[in-house]
């Protein structure tokens, strides 16, 4: 038995029958990433805001080092690869030369909040008119479970086996918090893809955060904090729930900056869903 | 067209210009700061082209990274400590073949250094260019002329072999004033001129993808084949030079960019005080015009290496005379220029040597004026 989309043509469902299809804008192709990680959720909520934004032949992804690496591979849009913690830099140079484009980078907390911190801090701070997903575990996925500047106080990683000692090197890094502060940015949140009621506002807020950029207000960015069941050394469902329980009370769900312009977006939204 | 006088920092970002340069990403840094400040100025008067300032270096060079990867004709510039913060994406520039253009205006080193002419980063650009196995052609103009004409060709070569194209050049080139003839103008690239690997959206066509990641070795080895087939083109085609009276020469002097000059100067000098001297002036420093300098090492007595740095191009130079002709070397460090008198007293020394027993000279770095110990220089201002 094959769970293969061939698979599901050769079972006999016809495209009527389909209510769950894949985006047009994620490829077809099996993904690498670990069983019961959030990045395959969080991947299909931008493609799906990619199509329903009807903006997929004209998107250019960005794609990090670190677990998201073959970020290009899983999203059908143009795409290239950055240093690490440089795709804000990156970005910035496909957008200036191309503004009709939408150029969103997908970074994760060690590429955004160590190595990069001086680039994207840069870009938010110009107003760099591109669309920032930046993905939340706590850790360096990728290398192997080592601590992040994410890493929450006493959370015992690879490279910091006795809990994080906050005395020694610093409090956990509140993204969102951080760049929200910076005057180029016109909309910056944070969300959680923990449960159903959390993923879909994390959907609406990457549509509003796509949106922002679509209208040239200002840079964007969606914090997502997402499960890593693998260094985490959990079940999968039980990381869902340390997301729940560990990591939202320390990075708080909510909205750090909407400028004024981007208001009516969230409410056009809100309002067309209240009406259905 | 008439010559006008012009810097060399700007007459380079003028060629630039002229060549249809689109998109320009850099930070200032002493002696190249006017390059920058030129595109500053100028193009906002050039709709649809692009100058922005970045943060850092590092910014710097990925920016033009990713405005290469949308297809635009970019360029960067930036002075010695500059260009080795931007060895990561240069690296990462050539790992994923997009053409960009790089113009190194060098200063004294190692660290800090200062903000004199040098020649410190030969090594940096002909042979340790960021991380894994590939090499930039690399460009050293003697002149402000020179450095307008290899600018303004850069762009295509940069296209033609999909690679990074240094223009490397010091503090003295980009400083002084030269009077120089511009290009003609080129247009910009039309969009259907764009390259077929660029990323412009997928409309109506499968995604382009741009990276340097191939997790199976055999897969990154089919790249770094492709890179090597690309740059033995490249060596076989690419390799440029000048000679000055090399035809009968019994001592060849081989010298690059600035020292280059002076040791025009230096050849005249000895042809009149009855000395068969000649010059060979690597252009490109990579590919090394190895080829040329072999044949020349067969018909001369000595071999002299000038350069402002310790012996770099030293080692090519060792490597293609292979044993022909004795090998000497003279270098200042620091931002020192080395004076026509100064090579000249070397030129003398050899061929009264040669005229001697033939006792070769041990080659060694000069270290201080007329061979003394090194002096000690006190800062006199505040540091830039």
């Amino acid at each position: 038995m094959t769970f293969l989309p061939d698979g599901i043509a050769a079972s006999g469902i016809d495209g009527a029958d389909l209510v769950y299809e894949r985006p047009a804008a994620l490829s077809d192709v099996p993904t690498h990433y670990c069983p019961g990680c959030t990045h395959g959720l969080i991947h299909r909520l931008i493609a799906e805001v990619i199509d329903e934004l009807q903006i997929r032949e004209r998107t250019l992804c960005v794609a990090p080092v670190g677990c998201a690496v073959f970020a290009y591979t899983y999203f059908n849009v143009d795409g290239c690869e950055a240093a690490h913690g440089r795709a804000p830099a990156m970005a910035t140079g496909l957008k200036r030369i191309q503004p009709d484009k939408i150029v969103f980078t997908y970074q994760g907390d060690g590429d955004l909040a160590a190595i990069g911190t001086n680039e994207i801090i840069h870009a938010a701070n110009r107003g760099e008119k591109l669309t920032v997903i930046f993905v939340n575990n706590a850790n360096y996925g990728m290398t192997g479970g080592q601590m992040a500047p994410t890493t929450l106080a006493g959370m015992v990683t690879t490279s910091s086996p006795y809990g994080r000692d906050v005395s020694s090197v610093g409090q956990p890094m509140r993204v969102a918090e951080l760049i929200a502060a910076l005057p180029g940015t016109a909309y910056v949140v944070r969300r959680s893809v923990h449960n159903v009621a959390n993923i879909r506002k994390t959907k609406a807020a990457i549509k509003t955060a796509f949106q922002v950029q679509m209208e040239g207000l200002g840079l964007s960015l969606v914090e997502v904090l997402s499960s890593c069941p693998t260094n985490w050394r959990l079940k999968p469902a039980d990381a869902l729930r340390w997301i729940e329980d560990e990591m939202v009370p320390v990075f708080p769900i909510g909205d750090y900056r909407v400028a004024d312009q981007v208001v009516p977006l969230t409410r056009r939204r809100s309002s067309r869903r209240n009406g259905k | 067209m008439a010559k006008e006088l012009w810097k060399g920092n700007e007459a380079i970002a003028e060629a630039a210009l002229r060549a249809g340069v689109e998109a320009y990403f850099g930070y200032p840094i002493t002696p190249q700061t006017e390059l920058l400040e030129y595109m500053a100025r100028e193009i906002p008067n050039y709709e649809g082209r692009v100058f922005l300032q970045a943060e850092s270096e590092l910014a710097a060079i990925n920016m033009v990274y990713g405005a290469a990867c949308g297809g635009a004709r970019t360029m960067t510039s930036s002075s010695s400590p500059g260009v080795s913060l931007m060895m990561e994406g240069l690296s990462y520039i050539a790992g994923t073949e997009v053409p960009i253009v790089l113009v190194d205006i060098m200063r004294g080193g190692p660290g800090l250094g200062n903000i004199q002419p040098s020649q410190g980063d030969y090594f940096q650009m002909t042979k340790s260019l960021g991380h894994g196995d590939y090499h930039a052609i690399v460009l050293a103009p003697s002149t402000v002329q020179e450095a307008v004409d290899l600018t303004y060709e850069a762009f295509a070569l940069a296209e033609a072999y999909r690679t990074v194209v240094v223009i490397l050049a010091d503090g003295a080139i980009g400083q002084m004033m030269e009077p120089v003839e511009l290009p003609e103008p080129r247009p910009v690239m039309t969009e259907a001129a764009r390259p077929s690997w660029a990323l412009r959206g997928a409309k109506g066509r499968e995604r382009r993808v741009l990276s340097s990641l191939y997790m199976g070795s055999e897969r990154l080895e089919q790249l770094n084949l492709r890179l090597q087939e690309r740059l033995r083109e490249a060596e076989a085609r690419e390799q440029r030079w000048e000679e000055v009276m090399t035809d009968d020469a019994d001592i060849l002097i081989v010298a690059f960019g600035t020292v280059g000059r002076i040791c025009k100067t230096v050849v005249k000098a000895a042809r009149n005080q009855g000395l068969k001297a000649g010059l060979f002036r690597p252009i490109s420093l990579w590919p090394f015009p190895e080829e040329r300098l072999q044949a020349l090492a067969s018909s001369v007595d000595q071999v002299l290496v000038v350069e402002m740095n310790a012996g770099q191009m030293l080692l090519d130079v060792r490597a293609a005379v292979a044993g022909r002709a004795p090998v000497h070397f003279l270098g200042r460090l620091g931002g020192v220029v080395p004076l026509p008198d100064e090579i000249g007293q070397e030129i003398d020394k050899l061929a009264s040597m040669a005229a001697g027993n033939g006792v070769q000279v041990t080659p060694a770095v000069k270290t201080g004026a007329n061979g003394a110990a090194p002096v000690t220089e006190i800062a006199t201002g505040p540091e830039v």
